[in-house]
Parts: C-alpha cells; sequence; structure tokens
C-alpha cells in the first residue's frame, strides 16, 4: 500500500472538496478499497474518509419511506430497520460476517456495485431513491452494470430512501467461499405492483425480472411462477456455479422469497 | 483409570495457553536487530521466457539494500526430489533442476524470479514494482492429457513428453490382473478427480536468513515441520555450506498439513542475500503468495476398475491415475502419488490381485506435495468410491460387500499384493462399532423424517486404511527415498530431577508439548508438569526427521521411550551402588528405585541428583550426569484404519448438500491422550468435508490461479460442520512398537471424503436418480443439480 494524505470531513460539502484533489477516492466502510490498495491495485493520493459526517448516517422514516444514511453500518441497519422494513434489516444482517458489518456501508455497496452485493437488490426491488450530493436517482436509472453506475466522478451518494413494502423479503444462496450471493432475490410487494430484483447472477449485475413481476402481480403467490425460467444468457458462468444454475437458482429463490415474504 | 497426568489421560494442552493468549512466537515474531525485508517478484504469467530483468531502477529506489534474481543463483545446486521413482519401462525418472530463482524461464504463476532486500517492507515493495522484467509468454501447460499429448510445448525444455515417470506398482502382477480382468463376472469403472488442495495453514510461510560474518555461521529462522531435513537439503544439495555451519531453527509454527515439510527458495534465498549484505534478512509471505507459491495437495486424474465375482467378491483391482506435480519436483512430490498411494490400494479388503499405474505429470501449476493424508486420501477415495458403484451395480449393501472381503482378524501378519505387511488390525470391530455410535439402523427413520421436510437424505460408508508411522528407512530406500525415516530423542535429566526431552519431531499444533511428557512421566514418575519437550532448534536436538505422515509418537515417540528405558537403566547401576545392593536386585516404580524384598529405596530425585553431585557414586565404572540419547528406526509401517459414516441432506431444488451427522470408529492402537486424538479427527475430518465439497484450486487455460483468495477459495468454517462423533475404543496395539501406538493425524483427512461423496450419490440414487453414479469433488450446488438433471 502507497502513502496517502487522509482527510476526514465533517460535512458532505466539504467532502465534495476534499475530492476534488488529484487522484482523491472516498472512502467509506473500506471493505473493497482497502484490499484493492493493498493489492497496489488502486494507489490513491488522498483518501476521504465518508464516515465522520453525521447527516450521512441513521435510521429514520421520512417522505417516500424509510431513509437510510449512506455511510450507516451494515450492522445498524441490521438492527434499527427490523421495525419498518424487516426484509432491509434482515438482508443488513445477513452481509458477511460481523466485521464487515460493522465496517461496511450501504452507499460503498451501491457505488462500488458488486455484481454480487446485497443491497443493489434490495434498492433495485423496492424502486429506492439514490440521493446523492448532487441529485436524486431512481433506482431504475442508478445500476448500469457490472461495477457500473450512474454516480458522476466525485459525486457521494448521502442517502437511499426505500419505499415500505406491504410484503417482501431477501432470499440468498450463499457464495460458499466469500459468502457474497452465488444468486440472491429480493422481492417486494406494493399497492401499484411486485418487483423483483436479482443480484449475483448476471454479467450485468442487478436486474429486475420483469416476467416474474407481472405473474406476481396478478397472484402474489409461487405457485404463480410455476413454468417461469429465465435465460441463462449473460448470467455468471465461474468455479461456483455454471450460467444454467444461475438462472435456475434464480427461480428456486425468488419462490421461496414469495413464501417468505410478510 | 490412567494416571494423573500419564499415558491415557486426557490432560489439557499446555502450548495453548500461549498460543491462545497471543504469546507464541513464531518466524513472523522474531525480529533481529538491523533486519533487512524481502520482497519476492512472481511471475504473472504461467509459462515464459525471460529475456532479461532491469533492476536499475529499483535499485536506485529509497532504502534498497540488494536486489537478487536467478542469475545470482544459477550456480548453486537445485533443490532436489527426495524419491526417485523409476519408470515401468526402466527409464529414470526426469529430475529437473528446481533453482532457487527462476532461471531462463518462469513455469508458474507465482514462480520467484527475483528478490529486492530493503530496509523497510514498504520500501522493498516500492522498489520491486520498479523490477522490469522482459518475460516472452510461452503457451501455457495445464491440462495433464494435453502435456502428455503435446510434446512441441514443453514445461522444462529437456523433457519431451512432460513426464516425470510412468511408474508401474507392482509390475510382476501386471499380467495376473489383466488375465483377472479379462476373466472377470463383473467389473466396475469409474473415472474420477481428486481435487487439488491448497494447504492453507493459519501462519504463511516466513523466512529468516541471519549471516554471522565473525563466525561465518548461518541461522535460518524458518516455518518447518522438519529442520533437520530443511538444513540437510540447503547444505547439502542447494547451498554447499557445511551442515555444522548451518542453525535452522522451526520456532511456533502455526500449522502445515505437509505443505512445511519441504525446503523452498525462498529460505536459501533470505540465508544468501544475508551473507551478501552481512545483515538479517526477513521474508513473510502474504496469503496471496501462500495461495500461488505453496506446494499444493492432490490433484489426481484417475480411471479405477474392480473386478468382482456375482457375489461381490473382490477379484482384481486396477488404476490407472496422470498425478500432477505442478512445475517442479517438490521434495516428496514423487513419493506421494506412488509409495503413499499405490501401496494402498488393496485397503483393509483382501483383493488378491492389484496393479497401479501412476504417470507424474509436469505442468505449468504451483509444485504438488504431500497434504495431510499424502497420496493416501487418493487411494482411500478411488477404492472406496469405486466399491460404493460396485455395491449398487451387483444389488449389494455398500455395508455388506466391505464386510465380506475384510482382512480377518486370524490374517495378521497380512501381506497384501502392493508390497505392505499389515501387523494387525480388526475392521470387523470398527465397522460393528460405527453402526452402534452412528446409529444406522435408525437411518431410514431420519430418511422419513428428511423426506418430510422435501429433503433427500443420504447415508455414505468408508472403511479405510492407512500406512503411516513413516517408516523403516530400509523398506523405503527399497521403495526409492534417498532419506533415512528414523528419529531420535534426548532425555536429559537434570541435577534437581526435572527432565528437558529433546525431540526430533517437530510440534506445529500437535500437542507434543503435551503428549510427550505424559509418556515420560508415566514412565518415570515424575511429574509431567517438571517435564519439558524441546524441538524445533538443529542447535539442541538430535537429528531427527520431524513430523508428517502421522509419525511423531510411533517413531519420536519410541526412541524417547528408549531412551527413557536408558535413563531407568543408568539409575539402576547408581541406585544399585548406593543402596549397597546388586544391580539385578534393584527394581524401579512409581519413580523410586528399590532393592526388593527390602524397604530400602532411593528416589528417582535422589539418584538424578547423585548423577550430577557424584560425591557417592561408583566413577570408576559409570560415567556420571543422566542424559541418554535414542534413535529408533521401526521395523514397519504402523496400520491405522477405521469405519466412517456420513449422513447428508440435499436440497433437491439448489442442489445444496448439508452433513447432517458424521461418525468415526477408529483403530489407533494405544491411545496417550484421548483429548488431543478426538482433536486430531475432528480437524482431519473437517478438511475432508472441506475437500469433497468446499475446496479447489482451480487454474483457467491460461495458468491464472482463478482460486487464488478466501474470496474464491472455499475453506471450511463451523457452520458448515455437523457435531462429529468420535469412537477409537476398538483398538488392536501397534506389535512393533513400545507404546502400541499407530498414529492418528491424518486419518480424518483420509476416510472422510468418500463418505461423504458416497452419502451424496446414496441420496441420489434413493430417489430415484440412478443414473448418477458419481459427481467429482467439490461437491458444489452446481454440479449437483447438474447431475440432477
Amino acid at each position: 500500500m502507497h502513502n496517502f494524505e487522509f482527510v476526514k470531513p465533517g460535512s458532505v460539502a466539504d467532502a465534495v472538496s476534499a475530492l476534488a484533489a488529484d487522484n482523491a477516492k472516498a472512502l467509506s466502510g473500506g471493505q473493497t478499497l482497502l484490499p484493492t490498495m493493498k493489492a497496489m491495485l488502486a494507489q490513491p493520493d488522498t483518501i476521504v474518509s465518508l464516515t465522520g459526517i453525521p447527516e450521512m448516517k441513521g435510521v429514520c422514516m421520512a417522505d417516500g419511506g424509510l431513509s437510510i444514511g449512506a455511510a450507516t453500518p451494515h450492522a445498524v441497519v441490521a438492527a434499527e430497520a427490523g421495525k419498518y422494513f424487516p426484509a432491509l434489516a434482515n438482508l443488513a444482517g445477513g452481509i458477511g460476517d460481523p466485521s464487515v458489518r460493522s465496517r461496511g456501508t450501504m452507499g460503498g455497496s451501491l457505488a462500488n456495485n458488486d455484481p454480487a452485493a446485497c443491497y443493489p437488490a434490495a434498492v433495485l426491488a423496492t424502486g429506492a431513491t439514490v440521493h446523492t450530493n448532487k441529485r436524486k436517482i431512481a433506482a431504475d436509472d442508478y445500476f448500469q452494470g457490472m461495477f457500473d453506475t450512474a454516480l458522476a466522478e466525485g459525486e457521494i451518494i448521502t442517502s437511499v430512501t426505500f419505499p415500505v413494502a406491504e410484503k417482501a423479503a431477501y432470499v440468498k444462496f450463499n457464495q460458499p467461499a466469500s459468502r457474497f450471493a452465488l444468486t440472491a432475490v429480493f422481492v417486494a410487494k406494493y399497492a401499484q405492483g411486485v418487483r423483483v430484483a436479482v443480484t449475483g447472477a448476471s454479467n450485468n449485475g442487478v436486474f429486475r425480472w420483469k416476467a416474474a413481476e407481472a405473474a406476481l402481480s396478478a397472484n402474489f403467490a409461487s405457485a404463480a411462477l410455476s413454468g417461469l425460467t429465465l435465460p441463462a444468457t449473460d448470467m455468471i458462468n465461474d468455479l461456483h456455479g455454471t450460467a444454467a444454475y444461475r438462472a435456475h437458482l434464480a427461480g428456486v429463490l425468488t419462490r421461496r422469497a414469495v413464501d417468505a415474504a410478510h | 483409570m490412567p494416571k494423573d497426568g500419564g499415558i491415557g489421560a486426557s490432560t489439557v494442552r499446555r502450548e495453548d495457553i500461549r498460543f491462545l493468549t497471543g504469546k507464541g512466537r513464531y518466524t513472523a515474531d522474531i525480529n533481529l536487530r538491523g533486519q533487512g525485508y524481502a520482497v519476492f517478484l512472481r511471475s504473472e504469467v504461467a509459462h515464459g521466457r525471460i529475456n532479461g530483468i532491469d533492476t536499475s531502477a529499483a535499485m536506485a529506489a529509497p532504502g534498497v539494500l540488494a536486489i537478487m534474481t536467478g542469475a545470482d543463483f544459477a550456480a548453486m545446486g537445485g533443490n532436489p526430489a527426495g524419491w526417485y521413482i523409476p519408470s515401468r519401462d526402466g527409464t529414470a525418472m526426469k529430475e529437473p533442476k528446481r533453482p532457487v530463482l527462476a532461471h531462463g524461464k518462469v513455469r508458474h504463476v507465482g514462480d520467484a524470479y527475483a528478490v529486492v532486500v530493503a530496509e523497510t517492507l514498504e520500501q522493498a515493495r516500492e522498489a520491486a514494482a520498479l523490477v522490469e522484467a522482459d518475460i516472452t509468454e510461452l503457451p501455457a501447460i495445464v491440462n495433464m492429457a494435453a502435456a502428455v499429448a503435446d510434446s512441441s510445448n514443453r514445461v522444462h525444455d529437456e523433457i519431451a513428453d512432460n513426464v516425470c515417470f510412468d511408474w508401474g506398482w507392482i509390475e510382476d502382477n501386471r499380467a495376473a490382473v489383466d488375465a483377472a480382468f479379462a476373466a472377470a463376472p463383473h467389473v466396475t469403472t469409474l473415472e474420477l478427480v481428486n481435487n487439488r488442495l491448497a494447504p492453507n495453514a493459519m501462519e504463511t510461510r516466513a523466512s529468516i536468513g541471519d549471516y554471522d560474518p565473525g563466525t561465518q555461521d548461518y541461522k535460518l529462522y524458518t516455518t518447518s515441520q522438519n529442520p533437520h531435513l530443511s538444513r540437510l537439503l540447503i547444505c547439502a544439495f542447494v547451498m554447499g555450506i557445511p551442515e555444522n555451519k548451518l542453525t535452522v531453527i522451526a520456532p511456533d509454527v502455526g500449522g502445515g498439513f505437509g505443505s512445511k515439510i519441504y525446503h523452498y527458495g525462498e529460505e536459501a534465498a533470505v540465508l544468501a542475500a544475508s551473507k551478501a549484505l552481512g545483515r538479517p534478512v526477513k521474508w513473510v509471505a502474504d496469503r496471496s503468495e501462500a495461495f500461488l507459491s505453496d506446494a499444493h495437495g492432490r490433484d489426481h486424474v484417475t480411471k479405477i476398475e474392480l473386478a468382482t465375482d456375482k457375489q461381490g467378491n473382490f477379484l482384481a483391482v486396477r488404476t490407472a491415475t496422470m498425478a500432477n506435480v505442478g512445475a517442479y519436483l517438490s521434495n516428496f512430490s514423487t513419493a506421494t502419488p506412488t509409495f503413499l498411494h499405490g501401496t494402498l490400494m488393496a485397503g483393509p479388503y483382501r483383493t488378491p490381485l492389484v496393479y497401479v499405474n501412476v504417470k507424474a505429470v509436469f505442468t505449468n501449476t504451483a509444485p504438488v506435495d504431500a497434504y495431510r493424508g499424502a497420496g493416501r486420501p487418493e487411494a482411500t477415495y478411488s477404492l472406496e468410491r469405486v466399491i460404493d458403484k460396485a455395491a449398487h451395480e451387483l444389488g449389494i449393501d455398500p455395508l455388506e460387500i466391505r464386510r465380506k472381503n475384510f482382512i480377518q482378524p486370524d490374517q495378521y501378519p497380512y501381506t497384501t499384493p502392493v508390497g505392505l505387511v499389515y501387523d494387525t488390525g480388526n475392521y470387523n470391530a470398527t465397522l460393528d462399532k460405527l453402526i452402534e455410535i452412528g446409529d444406522l439402523a435408525g437411518f431410514e427413520g431420519r430418511a422419513a423424517k428428511s423426506k418430510a421436510k422435501g429433503k433427500l437424505r443420504g447415508l455414505g460408508l468408508s472403511t479405510w486404511i492407512e500406512a503411516c508411522g513413516i517408516a523403516p528407512s530400509n523398506l523405503v530406500g527399497v521403495l526409492g527415498a534417498r532419506v533415512g525415516l528414523y528419529d531420535a530423542a534426548t532425555v536429559r535429566v537434570n541435577a534437581t530431577g526435572n527432565i528437558s526431552v529433546l525431540v526430533g519431531a517437530h510440534s506445529h499444533g500437535q500437542g507434543h508439548e503435551t503428549v510427550f511428557p505424559q509418556v515420560v512421566s508415566d514412565m518415570l514418575g515424575v511429574p509431567a508438569s517438571s517435564i519439558e519437550i524441546v524441538h524445533g532448534d538443529t542447535s539442541k536436538i538430535p537429528f531427527g526427521m520431524g513430523s508428517y505422515g502421522s509419525r511423531s509418537l510411533a517413531v519420536c515417540g519410541t526412541a524417547m521411550v528408549k531412551a527413557v528405558d536408558k535413563i531407568i537403566a543408568k539409575g539402576k547401576k547408581i541406585a544399585a551402588h548406593m543402596l549397597e545392593a546388586a544391580e539385578g536386585d534393584i527394581t524401579f516404580a512409581d519413580g523410586k528405585f528399590s532393592v526388593a524384598g527390602t524397604d530400602k529405596a532411593k528416589t528417582f530425585g535422589e539418584i538424578a541428583f547423585s548423577a550430577y553431585v557424584p560425591h557417592n557414586y561408583p566413577l570408576e565404572t559409570l560415567e556420571p550426569g543422566l542424559e541418554e540419547t535414542a534413535f529408533y528406526d521401526p521395523a514397519n509401517f504402523t496400520y491405522p484404519a477405521g469405519a466412517y459414516a456420513c449422513e447428508v441432506e440435499v436440497d433437491p431444488d439448489t442442489g445444496q448438500v448439508t452433513i447432517e451427522s458424521f461418525a468415526c470408529a477408529d483403530d489407533f492402537g494405544n491411545v496417550m491422550n484421548p483429548m488431543i486424538v478426538n482433536g486430531q479427527v475432528h480437524g482431519g475430518v473437517a478438511q475432508g468435508i472441506g475437500q469433497a465439497l468446499l475446496e479447489n484450486v482451480a487454474y483457467d487455460e491460461n495458468g491464472q490461479l482463478l482460486s487464488g483468495s478466501f474470496m474464491d477459495y472455499a475453506m471450511p468454517r463451523a457452520d458448515d460442520l455437523p457435531m462429529f462423533t468420535v469412537d477409537h475404543s476398538c483398538n488392536t496395539p501397534c506389535t512393533h512398537n513400545p507404546l502400541g501406538v499407530k498414529g492418528c493425524g491424518e486419518a480424518g483427512a483420509i476416510g472422510s471424503p468418500p463418505a461423504v461423496v458416497n452419502a451424496v450419490i446414496n441420496a441420489l440414487q434413493r430417489a430415484g436418480m440412478t443414473h448418477v453414479t458419481h459427481i467429482d469433488m467439490p461437491v458444489t450446488p452446481s454440479r449437483v443439480w447438474a447431475a440432477m438433471q
């Protein structure tokens, strides 16, 4: 790891100006950036910590749903979101292990957009709104593919607002080594319809399974998914599972999520 | 009941206090005055020709002390293979030089070709990034079949077909085996892969070279399972240093599992760098380096055939294996797939005819060598899987087909058709015990409960045997070993009656510091707390051969017993003098030397004191002091055996396998510390389950390591494992060592993988999927699901 300057601003405005420095990088929980730096694959000159900004932390009900500060660690979401949105708290409580959950943050996960991360599924399935220092981004516009998002250079996620579902569940099938999602599915039922988001499966990152959404919007029961399958095209094929397996798994997990939704 | 703290007591491990409170002293904890820090440059391509290495920019970087490349070591010797294995046609084994640092070519991703030494680790890393290696990438040789087929592409330019040897065992039996197959009423054939594993000891490798310019002595602190062997290899083969000028110290070592048996180039490099700089040089591997450069385990592709009659009596076994040795021959890489594998292919069965063929193949991958079990898991897996398949084909219960072929208790000593003589055993007893402790009778009831939950339950068995306590030097010498495999111990009684025991075995998690004193305490009547085990330092201990192959207690422990016997014999002479009795009238029991039939006695402490303060002592006939050394070379291997049962549930929707129960009935001979034996079995079974369900070292077609971190290499974790049911009460003591011990360190890793896979196949077949006859390890959900389609 190379030497770097470390700044820990107390406001979003200060963080934005610190990130304007040459070769500066935002650090939240560091679950991806620090290993990358240790491997000398990232060599920023300035690290801007986002964990000392009060306005980027916390879990509360707000207009449009449950608002979670981007720098809130997973463990806090797991502990505090349950009374508002149990499926979301459950998702946060299943990320990594206790040390990961104590350090890792929602904003970090979403900004990185790992194709096997958990939070992208929740954001996409709930049609959440991603708030940044510049704008509000709808979930459907935010995810642009594997490790790719709508964020501009220097743009910081400040919070995410999750519309609370009538019923929802997140069911994750662990990749055995990393315990990221080999495939995982978030199902959320709203008055206006059902949304289904699949993570871990696609080469293009998290995606909505529209056919399942239509079927479940008509009849929110796992039986409604009978006969529906996802094509294996564009699914991830690696050591841990074939593309065909992931496509199959997405179907199984969607049924299980519907059965578990409450 | 065992004596308190003596043989058979479940004494709590004394070393754990320091390990668990962070007071262990590992190589990485040692810092010497003025040490420089070494960073190795490792090939990023699997196969390439080194055109040149430009170190000028790196040399100019801050803090850099030295940079050495393969050229600096070209005149040194190579790191040798410890066993010579000729081919069945008489061709000599191909032994390409394994240099300290790669020279001319790099042959696997992670192959070290240069080392940078700097004042700080950070400076060494920064400078390493400035070294410019001009390497022309060559096509990678990864797949063994392709390596053998394509002679135009060579790992070593001088070896045309990439084959190290093509070994037959036993060649004289081959014709008879082939004839038996030709005439057999039934032949079961199975092709399988024994997956490559990364050893992943908790402590990564580390070495500190410390050359003293004043005395011209070298000292090496290193993560070794056998410091004397490392000293011998470094001195006699690689660096040409007199053995008396090199001390090798393996302090606390955090696990080895085989991977730290071997001498690695980094050890010679830090010694040479230390000499060049006149100051110590330290290197500690990070986990990425460990994945890339530790010797891996297993990696066999095997076709096994079992010939039977219609009743399931085994008539013959024939195997053809390709064993990956990687890019270079690690020290025991040639023994592992041959004499630790082919000689076990009879298993615990009376199979009259066995023929084993092993082709060892060079590839552009990390070297492969012994890993917990070493060859014996590969043999056991092939055999126990093909037996299950045969049982299924013949419609015979897997338990019964095993039982009907067992060697019977009245047949010992039993000579197998693959060159071993089993001294003792009772395989029916351990199988009966397994039926009891595993409640096999209750399986159908549990299967019904699983079915009610929508899960498929399966039961898998494995009845295994191993040859360990490695081993008789004269026998292994005939088999091709270039070293002796005895061991040694010195029992040093101090003047005040406490005892230092200096042993050739090395403890890196096994618990020797607890168990060895239990044995000495039991023999001498001295409290175990007054007995200290000294190991791991060649300047202190006698020349022993270290720990691997479940040998410590059976071989080194026996040397220790023999040294204690000498202590007692000398004590009797001293006591006879002090008590004015004939030596023949002195008896020794419970820590006292007594004159038979009288109340005249001297305690062990009084005798020890007299030996060092010899005021009243037969100096004219007896040397003072009370210290004895014994070397012991066993008459045979030991043959632990056991019966394992695994129950799994398979989720038919996802293919996920969960282990519901695992029972082990083992015969380890006499057991010195039952708690430690249980722990060894638990750890071994955990590793075996890891191999069966989770672990896999994978390279892509370019030789890039796909499983280079714990993000992709799945180690078993506590929640992957059930509670284990372990029993070792059915023991048949080893007939040729005084403690009657056989060894228990590798058993779990040998016996468990086939039990797991047999259980998964059983679950699927019971559910009507009779077309599923095999799934290769690791049995991942994706593979199970694919097999079910």
